[in-house]
């Protein structure tokens, strides 16, 4: 088990390798389609800060509302589909320095040469362990865009220990989802003649 | 008001509590896998997990699901009564976070914010012979259902032909096509037969049944086992990692085609299979 906390540093991702089990910690921020649509399209500043050395989570979470405190919390925050922001994750990753993606599903070629080129690893969660991952959600500092998105779109900064991953695409080109496809595919193809 | 709250217990029992067949079945993976591999690493996050949500009472995946009720009523009953039940169920259900807001409109994506819309939930209703009702509840995932599939046959692509043969490829294909994406390890609701629409929904309905509940006719329950075995060599494994689970079962139904169609549908239910039955006759009520 490796253990990594945002800010991370290029020198630390590249050392990172595809089946390598991560424990996260620090700074992460959700973002699901409308939130990529926006860092790619207009490309705001407000989440610079949070972004730079640090992790997007593709997440939509049950969230909740201290009603005297208006502080809020996480109930269930497992990974979404990242397949879906593969238009824009590259250029994202790029234009705020992101070190890592966090998401469940891997993504495809244009994103795997987007993490060799700005130093970057996606990293997989255990998808559906909704409960356990809002377990590791210790603190939502801040959240934008909540009104306009809606709250599973909406840009959630949180503060997160010991978040369970698997890096399956690192910073050399190496993609398990590819791996793992190819070999079914061989398996498919004894199988069916 | 009593069968509105009976329901609303219902659902919290499905989104909360993982029925214990389908956690015996995760546990028995996890043995199988190495020790240290991804594979069960994932294999007891999800095991944690399950623990978590029983206990807190949190849904056990973010993603609530697609809500789908089968309601079996005696010759006495009403329908209407059910429907508002369940309607009223729902809303208190996402009022208390056991479902999170999952019907949009389909073009604007606009959120009803209540789970509620056209066949939002999907109600099932069915008057039988029976002096007691049943209630049966499915959340089914839209990552996983985004891997569901269905082919007509012959399909030359795949050299799958209008016999079992055929529909086993069929079925391999889809697993191979799915790769991780929805959740696995995952169980297979499989329809042989019956045209487009009711092919798929007779899929999911298989759903319903129990990790190893066999199909009664012989020949289709030694292909339920014999197809698992298989498609677990092919080694994607859970979440897709690589190992040696991904599919925890396969349950075939099967049902009468036209003379010139034949499908085969394949429901793909990810690990968090959330079904649970309610069953009410006179003044006792059960949960499965
Ligand atoms: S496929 Fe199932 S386990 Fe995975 S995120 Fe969707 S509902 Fe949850």
């Amino acid at each position: 088990m490796i253990k990594l906390k945002t800010p991370i540093s290029e020198a630390d991702i590249r050392k990172l390798k595809v089946g390598d089990q991560v424990l996260l910690s620090g700074i992460i921020v959700t973002a699901r389609d409308a939130a990529h649509k926006l860092m790619y399209e207009d490309r705001p500043t407000f989440i610079d800060e949070y972004l730079k050395d640090g992790a997007i989570y593709h997440c939509g979470p049950v969230v909740s509302q201290d009603s005297s405190s208006g502080e809020w919390s996480f109930i269930s925050s497992g990974p979404t589909t990242s397949a879906r922001e593969e238009p824009y994750q590259a250029k994202v990753i790029e234009d705020y320095k992101v070190r890592a993606v966090i998401g469940k599903g891997g993504m495809g070629d244009k994103t795997c040469k987007g993490l060799m080129h700005t130093g970057a690893v996606y990293l997989h969660a255990v998808g559906g362990a909704g409960a356990l991952t809002a377990e590791r959600v210790k603190k939502v500092l801040t959240v934008f865009k909540l009104e306009e998105f809606g709250s599973p779109e909406a840009f959630w900064v949180i503060e997160v220990e010991d978040f369970p991953c698997v890096v399956t695409m690192d910073s050399h080109g190496g993609s398990l989802h590819k791996e793992i496809a190819d070999k079914s595919y061989e398996k498919m193809k004894l199988l069916i003649g | 008001m009593a069968l509105t709250s009976q329901i609303l217990e219902l659902i919290r029992i499905s989104s909360t509590d993982l029925p214990a067949d389908v956690e015996n079945a995760i546990q028995e993976a996890t043995k199988r896998e190495e020790v240290g591999s991804s594979a069960a690493t994932v294999l007891q996050t999800i095991e944690e997990n399950i623990k978590l949500a029983r206990k807190e009472t949190t849904a056990m995946c973010q993603d609530t699901g697609s809500l789908v009720f089968y309601i079996d009523y005696p010759e006495c009953g009403n329908e209407r009564i059910y429907r508002e039940s369940i309607l009223d169920a729902v809303r208190e259900a996402t009022n208390l976070k056991y479902l999170r807001p999952n019907t949009v409109e389909p073009l604007s994506g606009k959120n009803s914010g209540d789970n509620i819309g056209r066949n939002a939930p999907y109600l099932h209703f069915h008057q039988w012979d029976k002096d007691y009702v049943r209630i049966r509840f499915m959340q089914k995932g839209g990552g996983c259902e985004n891997c569901g599939a269905q082919y007509r046959l012959p399909d030359s692509t795949l050299n799958a032909g209008r016999d079992i043969k055929g529909v086993r490829k069929a079925i391999i294909d889809a697993v191979f096509q799915a790769q991780g994406q929805g959740c696995a390890p995952a169980i297979l609701g499989i329809s042989i037969g019956g045209d487009r629409a009711v092919s798929y929904t007779y899929a999911k309905e298989q759903l319903f049944r129990k990790i190893g509940e066999r199909n009664p006719d012989k020949e289709i329950a030694e292909f339920e086992v014999e197809l698992c075995k298989e498609l677990n060599t092919m080694g994607i494994g859970p979440m897709g990692f690589g190992g040696k689970t991904t599919i925890l079962d396969v349950l075939v139904g099967i049902q009468p085609r036209h003379p010139a169609s034949f499908f085969v549908s394949i429901s793909y239910m990810c690990w968090a299979c959330r079904r649970r039955t309610l069953t009410i006759k006179g003044n006792e009520v059960e949960y499965d």
